[in-house]
């Protein structure tokens, strides 16, 4: 937002981004051991706290930008077809339940630690596991950029840079500056103390969730009155499409085809990211997987209610009007509301609590997916035998190199929903799941089978997703992730839609190579593997992956 | 004593499997909650539908987790008492 500075706002926002970067600088170096990053710090399961302390952390892994700022900003701009949130959150942990714990027993017997590894110990297929450890590093960008974004509309509300009008770079301002604090963390201790930093984090978080959903709903005047002000404004006529907003309820079946997919196709991507996938292979047992996944639906419903902000945004005495007059940038509705209904000092906390929440995530993702480039692309292709310290040396410039990335992202896709940007890497993200997960159950696949599904999904994906223009705005491109079936027409989801390609061409070209008797890879895993668990003989600690 | 291992019986197996498919067909099904009423605290139905289904989904899947544990704790202590067993009394012959 162009106009005055919100000094106090401003003040605590910096406060609390000095105290978590002083608590992990300091962590650090009490906690130093001979490994920098143990790859049990990654995930919550390795570590030795109680039930109750793992939900605590892990639930405030969740709220990411994405909880905070696209998933509100989508309900705010379209209504209902940003709800898709909730369904997703609630069928993904039968899916971890199912899945993830063969992939632990797999990956404890033999010393997987990536989703490649894995891929190139039981399909015995370099080619197959490049591919899976360069769609992981591609699919993180853009995940990395929407939490930039994140960053970067808090900056812009408490008047940190430029309005729409003002010249490039004053406008962009809050993004470099946050991708100057996110490149800074990176490289600090951040990451050597994870557990310091998520309880300060989390604790914010909880904090601003918590006021927020009861506080917020009360202030306006109860739900009754929001979901009035909010079917009002959907209904009424967008003066850049001519159309109606949005709706409250999906009528059409192709608005409700739209929904079901984007719920499923996300739901089966989010555990096939690279940092997902490092978080649930340092659990300690594959039991606490599946115990986690029964305990974790409890944080869908806060996300549900943060969804709804979206709806207060609109409800919100001169909200709708500050997003129109910022350019009609919806992610600026959460950050907005957080302004117009709280105290300076508590949207300071609100908005320190959404800037650290998407700072951790960012970093965690891009060191996830440097050390897939370190250990599957650089160890196998260029020097099988580096060193730890050019591991670490490599792992730090492709971190570096990810975070450009997602730079680009942000500034040259259009920025109509920011959750575009996170369903983009799902479209991608969701093509390893026929090489991992039917990997899990089955070897019938065959390995050139799967590479070929993988390219021709990942080019429709691509192509899809290209054509899509965003609403009000001709000829822009990845507008959004949803488009009709090839041949077929209707509204899917296009991660899902390239996913049931990918099996079909996956399928039939197994039985053409299999009736030509093609060459199969090596299969270095034994049926028992799937099912080992911590106290079984077989299972190990896992390798260290590369500091960063 | 049964050579069968213990543990996933086939009630069992479609028991877990039904627990961890209700939530898909609940909330994918959206055409049947595709709607405004009965709302609740001035919630609409397709708002409130969905958040019931949070809390109903984490009761199956714990259900499921409840039920899983035990067939692999059956299975496990089976599996030792076997392995110790003919070990034993059948010498080197494995």
């Amino acid at each position: 937002m162009s106009g005055k500075i919100d000094y106090t706002a401003l003040i605590i926002f910096v406060f609390f981004f000095l105290l978590v970067a002083v608590v992990g600088f300091a962590a650090a170096r009490w906690r130093r051991t001979d490994n920098l990053l143990h790859l049990n710090e990654w995930g919550l399961g390795g570590r030795s706290f109680g039930t109750f302390v793992t939900w605590f952390l892990l639930g405030g892994d969740l709220y990411t930008a994405y909880t905070f700022i696209a998933v509100p900003s989508l309900v705010f701009g379209v209504g209902a077809q940003g709800f898709f949130a909730v369904p997703y959150t609630i069928i993904a942990y039968p899916l971890i339940f199912i899945f993830m714990a063969r992939l632990w027993s797999v990956s404890h017997v033999h010393g997987y630690v990536t989703p490649a590894d894995f891929v190139r110990g039981r399909f015995g297929s370099k080619t197959l596991a490049t591919v899976v450890a360069l769609t992981g590093i591609l699919a993180t960008m853009p995940y990395i950029a929407l939490q930039l974004v994140g960053i970067q509309v808090v900056l812009d509300v408490m008047g940190v840079g430029g309005s729409a009008s003002s010249n490039w770079l004053v406008k962009d301002l809050p993004l470099f500056i946050a991708f100057a604090l996110l490149a800074a963390y990176t490289y600090t201790s951040g990451l050597r103390a994870p557990a310091m930093i998520a309880f300060i984090k989390d604790t914010l978080i909880y904090l601003v969730i918590i006021v927020a959903i009861i506080y917020i709903p009360i202030k306006l005047g109860g739900f009754g009155h929001i979901f009035h002000a909010a079917a009002d404004h959907l209904s009424s006529t967008n003066p850049k499409t001519d159309k109606p907003f949005g709706a409250l309820i999906p009528k059409t079946a192709d608005s409700q085809w739209a929904f079901g997919t984007l719920a499923l196709g996300s739901a089966m991507a989010l555990f096939m990211y690279p940092h997902s996938i490092t978080g649930v292979l340092a659990s300690k047992s594959r039991n606490v997987i599946r115990r986690n996944a029964s305990i974790m639906p409890a944080y869908s419903f806060m996300l549900g209610l943060l969804a709804l902000l979206g709806f207060m945004a609109i409800a919100a005495p001169g909200v709708l009007g500050a997003v129109k007059k910022a350019g009609g940038n919806a992610q600026l509705s959460v950050p907005l509301l957080f302004d117009t209904m709280f105290p300076s000092w508590f949207t300071g906390v609100a908005f320190a609590a959404i800037g650290i929440g998407a700072l951790v995530p960012a970093a965690i993702m891009s060191i996830a997916a440097s050390n897939l480039f370190t250990r599957n692309i650089y160890k196998e292709f260029f020097r099988p035998g580096a060193t730890p310290r050019e591991e670490t040396r490599v792992s730090q410039t492709v971190s570096l190199i990810v975070k450009l990335g997602a730079l680009m992202f942000v500034l040259f896709m259009d920025k109509s929903f920011a959750i575009n940007l996170q369903l983009l890497g799902g479209i991608w993200i969701l093509q390893t799941f026929p090489s991992i997960v039917f990997g899990l159950y089955t070897r019938w696949f065959h390995r050139w089978a799967l590479v070929a599904g993988w390219a021709v999904a990942m080019a429709y994906g691509t192509w899809a997703a290209y054509g899509v223009e965003a609403p009000g705005k001709p000829g822009s491109h990845f507008g959004a992730s949803v488009a009709p079936i090839p041949f077929i027409g209707g509204s899917w989801y296009i991660a899902l839609t390239g996913f049931v390609m990918n099996v079909i061409i996956a399928v039939v070209l197994t039985l053409i190579l299999r009736a030509f008797k093609a060459p199969d890879g090596k299969d270095e895993t034994k049926i028992d593997d799937f099912e080992a668990d911590s106290e079984d003989p077989d299972t190990k600690e896992l390798p260290e992956p590369a500091a960063s | 004593m049964s050579d069968k291992p213990p543990g996933w019986s086939a009630a069992r197996v479609i028991v877990v499997a039904v627990l961890l498919l209700l939530p898909f067909v609940g909330t994918l099904w959206v055409s049947v909650y595709a709607r405004t009423g009965p709302a609740f605290i001035g919630v609409p139905f397709f708002y409130w539908y969905q958040m019931a289904w949070v809390i109903l989904s984490a009761a199956c899947t714990w259900a499921a987790y409840v039920l899983t544990m035990r067939a692999e704790r059956a299975r496990r202590a089976w599996n030792r008492a076997h392995a110790a067993g003919p070990a034993r009394e059948e010498g080197g012959d494995r």
